[in-house]
């Protein structure tokens, strides 16, 4: 039966596990449960496939009808699609159910991270892994790889880097969108739509072609929630083509800044949100 | 009204009542009708005027008032697939429906009706509103869209319940329901032209589409209400729903049926 | 060694709640959940923590675990301060939730204890044995490979106490651990939590309805009303301050008139034109025996059954008392 012990324990036994022992034991748990279920794992694999390609078929299908939109081809916009889906993706994947926080709250699970040493945030976020989203990932680094390979971009090492710290820093953000959205829902009863708006909202802006975008919305999701910087401006670097009015090329080196301006953002309205739950300032 | 219907009726009342006590989240809705409607209004028009400003059909108002009429009908057209009856089912509490005596399709339906409609208000008024005032939008000045417009939008109000009933019956056979509300929230949604109007869609893929029911749900009425499309053609649409609407309730009442036993069989 | 594990001071809480008047205003109701409550408990006691539905009970047991912030007052559990050392209180604490769970529920009853015993930090032989202990004495060996959401509500409970129990916490809280058990499972928790305060010295508070769970398990007896400290002391004394009524309810061979003259009763009704009466009186004053034989003077008897005074009515006498 020692076997069906978590792995976090497979240690010295006299040894106290370490402190990652906790999240290890978690998460290797909920894998090996969505896994156990073979139908179903393979439905959601297939789901979550589908979705991204839909999607991607929906910006293909303009592009079906016009040959560029906003001065990017469906050549180029497919570089923008593929490394927004991918952080995405990667993000709704270790991220994507702290969006179940109102189901968390209304049913009281929360308490029971009180409960545990570890800090409470972290229980949400190691609470669970959505692995079916890997399948959407394979859309978004399948468009990446046929963008990468279809334009004509000047490989360089810093364009390598680049493309690399985007693709991370891009993750990052959509990663603090979901915390964001989940501290949110400390306040709102039912508001779990409207942080829908710019989390879903975010992500179909992340792979739109930003130029064509109103004032209002360049402030919205180029800077508040800088999705624009994210995929588009970077590729427009890599592509070497000029920026649009507010959107110039070199904001392209700024996106671990923009990654840490939404984790501020994201962290300080979970503590506002830990707080007005505990009562202590609300 | 026959007595028989009268429990439908109230039911249909309790979804009207029901959904117009969440203030809030019909505010968070129409946050995220805006949100979406806008970065619609962006790709779309950019479209458009990229086809040099008319594109199958479609000018900068046409498509305004398609984008805005879509987003307004988000509340009340159910496009992601989950229901209080697929809840129902799962927790047990479907064998009190089977208890009583209403038709559990008809008292479901009659429900989610209720709260569609009661959603038009506080998130399709707006909606509208916002083409309008900010965006601007033509909307046509002759009555025949209207008078085909509004009972075509009623069906595809119903026809979106029923389907959505008809779907949460897998839950008698099935116990994880997720990857069927999942698969049909993506195809409901790209078929119905939630993102992109039909229209705009390569000969063979819309010929796809249309051997759905989707395009009943949204794209239809909106077509007709948007005057788009012929007076015939609007009519010839109408029926499409209709039809539409018939067999999925058919399929509906078949499918209770048929799991009702499976309960029996199983006991729940 | 009489060290205190739970120590509040002038604890307060209060709750504010809005309610609409009108289509737009909001008025904003200020509610004390807990008023003022000021407790000491000692390393090793067992104390049962009573009152009526919304006397304050979550909400006292939600700050001395950090899960709330005090309006006012102090709070100290296990000597730490529940707010800022939250993480380290909660390997000293355990806590049974009436209506939430710990345990994982598509996984084995076996997984969630190994997961949990990783979150405690606990060394691996320490768990195994711990684990194998709970076991034993909850008698769960039968379904360990059942998955959380296929246990009865008896195995369930008995799951929810090892699993808050695995880290050998030196404080134990209980929220009504035994409400919808069947006798017997009542009687098997009972005796565990008993085996285990007698074994690790454990510290003991629990919220209940139940006599039952007073009677057998606990020293002393905190009551509240309204936020307020009711009462604290022993169960005897509670019942003596209150003097709490047994119900007397005999079925009789024929009608009669209502029974308002047995002496040291008080007439509580009767059905069926007096057939069946029913008959209130203090234990302290008069025993059943004597109501029995006074009853049994004026009518044949042919059925009876004594009721225990119930907690509720024990807590309504007491608030009463304070009015």
């Amino acid at each position: 039966m020692a076997e069906s012990l978590a792995p976090a324990l497979d240690q010295g036994a006299g040894m106290p596990p370490t402190r990652l022992a906790a999240y290890r034991a978690v998460l290797s748990s909920r894998i090996r449960a969505q896994r156990s279920y073979r139908a179903n794992f393979y439905t959601d694999l297939a789901g979550s496939f589908l979705i991204g390609f839909i999607e991607l078929a929906e910006v293909w299908i303009l592009f079906h009808n016009v040959h560029a939109l906003g001065g990017l081809t469906f050549r180029n916009i497919l570089l923008v699609f593929g490394i927004a889906d991918l952080a995405f993706s990667v993000a709704q994947m270790v991220f994507g159910h702290v969006d179940r926080m109102p189901t968390f709250l209304r049913a009281g699970t929360l308490d029971v991270f009180y409960l545990r040493p570890q800090p409470v945030l972290l229980q949400v976020i190691t609470s669970e892994i959505g692995l079916r989203r890997l399948a959407r990932a394979l859309v978004g680094l399948g468009s990446l790889a046929v963008g990468l390979s279809l334009n004509q971009i000047h490989w360089s090492w810093a364009n390598a880097v680049l493309l690399l710290v985007t693709i991370l820093s891009a993750t990052a953000v959509h990663s603090a969108m979901l915390v964001w959205a989940g501290g949110v829902q400390f306040f709102l009863v039912n508001g779990a739509e409207m942080t829908n708006a710019f989390v879903y909202g975010g992500r179909y802006a992340a792979t739109q072609v930003a130029s064509v975008w109103s004032a209002p919305l360049k402030v919205l999701f180029g800077f508040v929630f800088p999705m624009a910087v994210t995929a588009y401006v970077p590729a427009l670097h890599l592509l070497g083509l000029p920026g649009p009015a507010w959107l110039p090329t070199w904001l392209a080196w700024w996106t671990p800044v923009f990654a840490l301006w939404m984790w501020g953002l994201a962290l300080f309205t979970w503590r506002q949100g830990i707080r007005h739950y505990q009562g202590g300032g609300g | 009204m026959p007595v028989r219907l009268l429990p439908y009726w109230r039911l249909f009342l309790a979804g009207v009542h029901e959904q117009s006590t969440y203030r809030l989240a019909m505010l968070g809705g129409l946050v995220a009708n805006a949100t979406f409607g806008f970065l619609k209004v962006a790709m779309l028009f950019a479209t458009v005027r990229a086809a040099g400003g008319t594109l199958r059909g479609y000018d900068i108002g046409s498509m305004s008032a398609y984008i805005w009429l879509s987003q307004g009908l988000l509340g009340s057209v159910n496009l992601n697939g989950v229901s209080d009856f697929a809840e129902r089912i799962k927790t047990g509490d479907v064998a009190v429906d089977f208890s009583r005596p209403v038709s559990p399709q008809g008292a479901a339906v009659a429900r989610d009706v209720g709260k569609a409609v009661a959603a038009l208000g506080p998130r399709g008024v707006p909606s509208v509103a916002i083409g309008v005032l900010v965006v601007g939008m033509t909307m046509p000045t002759t009555a025949w869209p209207y008078l085909l417009g509004v009972p075509s939008l009623a069906v595809g109000i119903t026809l979106s319940a029923a389907l959505v009933y008809a779907l949460a019956t897998a839950g008698f056979w099935l116990i994880e329901t997720r990857g069927v509300q999942v698969l049909y929230m993506v195809v409901s949604g790209f078929f119905a032209g939630l993102f992109v109007p039909i229209a705009l869609f390569p000969g063979w893929l819309a010929a796809m589409a249309s051997a759905t029911p989707f395009p009943s749900m949204m794209m239809s009425p909106i077509d007709i209400l948007t005057g788009r499309v012929t007076v015939a053609r609007s009519s010839a649409l109408l029926g499409i729903q209709v039809v539409w609407l018939a067999a999925t309730v058919t399929a509906g009442l078949v499918l209770t049926r048929a799991g009702r036993r499976t309960l029996e069989v199983q006991g729940g | 060694m009489n060290e205190a594990v739970i120590a509040t001071r002038g604890l307060t809480r209060d709750f504010v709640r809005r309610t609409r008047s009108g289509r737009l205003l909001r008025d904003r109701t200020v509610v004390r959940a807990v008023d003022e409550l000021t407790v000491t408990i000692s390393a090793g006691e067992s104390v049962g923590y009573i009152g009526a539905n919304g006397a304050g009970k979550s909400t006292t047991i939600k700050m001395l675990v950090g899960i709330l912030v005090p309006t006012a007052g102090e709070v100290r559990t296990c000597g730490l301060d529940p707010l800022r050392q939250r993480r380290q209180l909660a390997h000293e604490v355990g806590v049974v939730f009436g209506q939430r769970s710990q345990l994982w529920w598509d996984l084995p009853v076996r997984e969630s204890f190994s997961i949990l015993a990783a979150i405690h930090r606990l060394a691996r032989a320490r768990a195994r044995e711990r684990e194998a202990e709970l076991v034993e004495h909850l008698e769960m060996a039968d379904y360990l490979d059942t998955p959380g959401r296929q246990l009865s509500l008896g195995q369930r409970m008995r799951a929810e106490v090892a699993a808050a129990l695995l880290h050998t916490p030196r404080l134990v809280i209980l929220d009504e651990p035994t409400i919808g058990l069947d006798v017997l499972s009542k009687q098997r928790l009972r005796d565990f939590l008993l085996a285990e305060r007698r074994v690790h010295g454990t510290t003991l508070l629990l919220t209940t309805h139940d006599m039952g769970d007073i009677e057998r398990l606990c020293d002393r007896v905190l009551v509240v009303d309204h936020g307020r400290l009711a009462y604290q002391g022993s169960l005897d004394g509670l019942a003596r301050t209150v003097g709490a009524e047994r119900v007397l309810t005999v079925d009789l061979a024929e009608p009669v008139a209502d029974l308002t003259d047995v002496p040291r009763t008080r007439h509580l009704g009767s059905e069926g034109n007096g057939i069946r009466q029913r008959l209130a009186f203090d234990a302290e004053a008069t025993t059943a025996g004597s109501v029995l034989a006074e009853v049994g003077r004026r009518a044949e008897i042919r059925d009876l059954t004594i009721e225990e005074p119930d907690i509720e009515d024990v807590v309504r006498r007491i608030y009463q008392s304070q009015r």
